[in-house]
């Protein structure tokens, strides 16, 4: 038996993220994304965007068990961790896949954190194949895991849940709402009726958004104790995004050091610039910073749940600024190519910093982080 | 403010704001985009020229050039006239290029017909003007420019091509950098009035990142350009070259130029209501504190550029005549950058909604804003060029090359 690695991060895991980046490095998910979004470019004069995706290779990332990756086993699962989840959560972002994957995951812990007999049930739903998201947020966008707008009465979901994330991809919702004040958590198909969707348009093209409406509709309670939970699971949702941020961010840097390598101006690659050269280093250190916060926060979530809340949140906070600078000096260092549509900058450009506010920013963070000290 | 204005430049102020005020025109159907470098449908071309027409014609636009050359022949009018114009909140002038650029490039370089014969339609935006300097393979480096141009009898035949170029798709003329001599990398480029609508010119529409349109690509395949359509002497174009990019970073003087008529002070006076509007935890971003230091930060930098202008006016508090003109490009295109940074920040998630979405807040202006602000940090020589040329010919540090 090999020394155990610290993180708890193993040859399991190794081999997961290894073949998760094959895996997408293989189906090049953003020339089918730019395939699928050819003529929604103008925001003006362009048609709308449906928030595509390929399904067949959801169906192979289900197959290759990746849904059922956090499921417990009782549930049909495989039963791993968080580490091993943010080892293909960062994969995804490196790819800047659309996919419900992370919104699957994070429900996943939710549910875990839960652990009643609907949960389980619900758990198995997944480790099958069914997406989920979450639906946790307000109108106000507030970051409290008491916000929700929805309410319940009569076992009846009404009201609205706003930026929910990976609408038009997936199959079931995990909703926050409140009975008298007191947040349950609720799994609810899409399919059922009284379930009213509407599609925001958004900056970030590898994701979706939209608002979810209940008229009246019932819903299978999974949690009578939904703020705790949601409270619980708060470090491995923060931890999945921050993941799927590093993972980018790393994207950004390899491809504008990669071009500070062959752009040459003035008879000289333009990395030779300390201007150029220096900005690049501290990507790279930003990142560095980012991607070890993440790994501690997974391993403090896994292994010792006293920690995880200051650990998440240091990571998250460290996630969200570096999104900003990476994608900032990523853009400026390309120049005019990094500006355009057509350069894949871009895109993962708009998907950080669509990150950088999902679960609140860095000022957010550390406010939150604060309150454990 | 201690006021230094003339009882003519008040008078002609108080005209400028009265007139606005009864001429401004009803907004556009569809929105205008944010500047004037990202107008590309016809409806929007032809609404911004009469606009632009209006205004010169009411001695808006142009005031302190010579009556000969189409001008209204006063003096030091048009500070007053293009302040007004912002105050207004006016529409920008689609002929950006040919007011800021082309217009003093003329002034300073152009022979007697020429002024007469180009100017007068830059200022009404009936001719629109491109500006053709960068390449493929000459952006920062813009003296490796390739495109040729071979001597031909009276005329001149130019091949290559010209990317990015704004307003490519509208333009009438472009002020075009040719190489007219290979063995001379500063001596061997030459300045021409370039014919968009000449035979072998093809444009072809670049996309930005925030899915708009707006600059180009530009072929030249055998274009044909007579010789007096040349602007100074052969080999010259460098020189003039640099006289168009003083202008082009808002050291010169002038004619009128509005590519964006927002100014940041009304950016960040939005960004304070906004904070007063944003709530967090149960208070508005106002009453926090960390908010309040980082917009007040802003506010003092939007100040200090301001001031800085002012000063301009002082010569002897200048410590140089380059040394604040030169800041300008650089410090309001970081400035325009974080105002936007921020203001993303405090809508959080309302931050990912997109022109067109019911809910966005200003319809998406910020997240269309924010991405747009690279148009400055990047182009007319990047921050880190402006950089450079601050360290190099204002502080004499040793030249990188
Ligand atoms: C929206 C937009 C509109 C434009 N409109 C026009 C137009 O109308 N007409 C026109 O002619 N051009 C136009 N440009 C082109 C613009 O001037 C160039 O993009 C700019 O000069 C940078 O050149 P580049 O894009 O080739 O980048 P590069 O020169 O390749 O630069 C890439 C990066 O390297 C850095 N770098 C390069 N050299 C050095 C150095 N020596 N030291 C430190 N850092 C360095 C740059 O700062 C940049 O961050 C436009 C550009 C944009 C983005």
């Amino acid at each position: 038996m090999a020394q155990p690695k610290d993180f708890g991060y193993g040859e399991e895991q190794e081999m997961l993220k290894d073949s998760a980046r094959r895996f997408m490095e293989d189906k090049q998910p953003l020339l089918a994304l730019r395939a699928s979004i050819k003529g929604t470019e103008d925001p003006y004069f362009g048609e709308s965007r449906t928030g595509s995706y390929d399904k067949a290779v959801w169906n192979e990332m289900i197959g290759l068990g990746w849904t059922a990756l956090a499921v417990p086993e009782a549930a049909g699962g495989v039963g791993m961790n968080l580490v091993t989840a943010i080892a293909v959560a960062e994969e995804v972002g490196r790819a800047g896949m659309p996919t419900p994957l992370t919104s699957t995951l994070q429900s996943t812990f939710v549910l875990r954190e839960s652990g009643t007999d609907s949960a389980m049930s619900w758990l198995s739903k997944i480790a099958e194949g069914t997406s989920m998201a979450l639906a946790i947020y307000g109108e106000d966008g507030s970051l409290e895991a008491d916000s929700t707008d929805i309410t319940v009465s009569n076992g009846k979901l009404n009201g609205t849940s706003w930026y929910v994330q990976d609408l038009q991809k997936i199959d079931s919702l995990l909703v926050a709402a409140k009975d008298e004040g007191a947040v349950k958590l609720y799994c609810v198909d899409l399919k059922v009726s009284g379930v009213d969707l509407q599609f925001d348009r958004i900056v970030d093209l590898t994701r979706d958004q939209g608002r979810v409406t209940f008229n009246d509709v019932s819903a299978e309670c999974v949690c009578e104790d939904g703020a705790s939970t949601l409270q619980k699971a708060m470090p491995a949702l923060l931890t999945l995004i921050s993941a799927d941020i590093a993972g980018g961010c790393e994207w950004l840097l390899q491809a504008t050091a990669e071009y500070a390598k062959v752009r040459t101006q003035f008879d000289r690659p333009i990395g030779f610039f300390q201007a150029v050269k220096h900005p690049i280093v501290n990507m790279m250190i930003l990142g560095d910073q980012t991607r070890s916060l993440v790994y501690a926060a997974a391993c403090a979530y896994d292994t010792d749940p006293d920690n995880s809340h200051k650990a998440a949140h240091l990571a998250k906070s460290s996630a969200s600024d570096t999104a900003e600078f990476c994608a900032n000096r990523a853009t400026q260092l390309h120049g005019g190519i990094g500006f355009t549509w057509e350069h894949d900058v871009q895109i993962y450009h708009k998907r950080v910093m669509h990150s950088q506010q999902l679960f609140g920013d860095g000022i957010w963070q550390r406010e939150k982080a604060a309150t454990y000290f | 403010m201690a006021s230094t204005e003339t009882t003519e430049q008040r008078e002609f102020r108080e005209y400028c704001s009265a007139w606005l005020i009864e001429h401004k025109p009803p907004p556009t159907k569809i929105p205008l985009p944010q500047a004037a470098y990202e107008v590309t449908s016809e409806d929007h071309r032809s609404y911004l020229v009469d606009w632009q027409a209006k205004c010169y014609e009411a001695g808006l636009i142009a005031t302190d050039v010579p009556k000969e050359y189409g001008g209204h022949g006063h003096d030091h009018f048009q500070q007053i006239a293009s302040t007004e114009v912002r105050r207004a909140n006016a529409p920008y002038f689609i002929n950006w290029i040919g007011l800021g650029m082309a217009a003093p490039t003329l002034l300073a370089h152009g022979t007697e017909e020429q002024r007469k014969t180009f100017l007068p339609p830059i200022f009404s935006g009936e001719e629109i003007w491109c500006q053709g300097f960068s390449e493929p393979g000459a952006g920062s480096d813009l003296v490796s420019l390739q495109t040729s141009a071979v001597k031909d009898g009276d005329n001149w035949v130019v091949n290559g091509s010209k990317v990015w170029t704004s307003l490519g798709h509208f333009a009438k003329w472009m002020l075009l950098l040719a190489r007219t001599d290979k063995n001379d990398r500063y001596n061997g480029i030459t300045y021409f009035i370039g014919p968009m609508e000449a035979q072998g010119v093809t444009v072809q529409p670049i996309h930005k990142m925030t899915g708009e349109s707006g600059f180009n690509e530009v072929f030249l395949e055998d274009v044909v350009v007579p010789d007096h359509y040349r602007i100074d002497e052969v080999g010259k174009g460098w020189q003039v070259a640099m006289s168009t990019l003083t202008n082009e970073r808002g050291a010169g003087t002038g004619v009128g130029a509005i590519a964006n008529s927002e100014s940041p002070f009304a950016a960040i006076e939005q960004l304070i209501a906004l904070a007063k509007r944003e709530k967090r935890n149960g208070r508005t971003l106002w009453e926090d504190p960390v908010w309040r230091d980082k917009l007040i930060k802003l506010y003092e930098r939007t100040e200090a550029a301001t001031q800085n202008f002012r000063r301009l006016g002082v010569k002897e508090l200048n410590g140089g005549a380059m040394r604040i003109p030169l800041q300008g490009k650089l410090t309001g295109s970081e400035l325009g950058q974080a105002l936007h940074q921020t203001a993303l920040s405090m809508l959080g998630m309302k931050s990912s909604l997109y022109i067109g979405d019911p809910n966005a807040e200003e319809d998406g202006r910020w997240a269309l804003g924010y991405m747009n602000t690279y148009t400055g940090t990047i182009s007319g020589g990047s921050s880190e060029i402006q950089r450079n040329i601050l360290g190099e010919r204002v502080l004499g540090l040793p030249k990188t090359k």
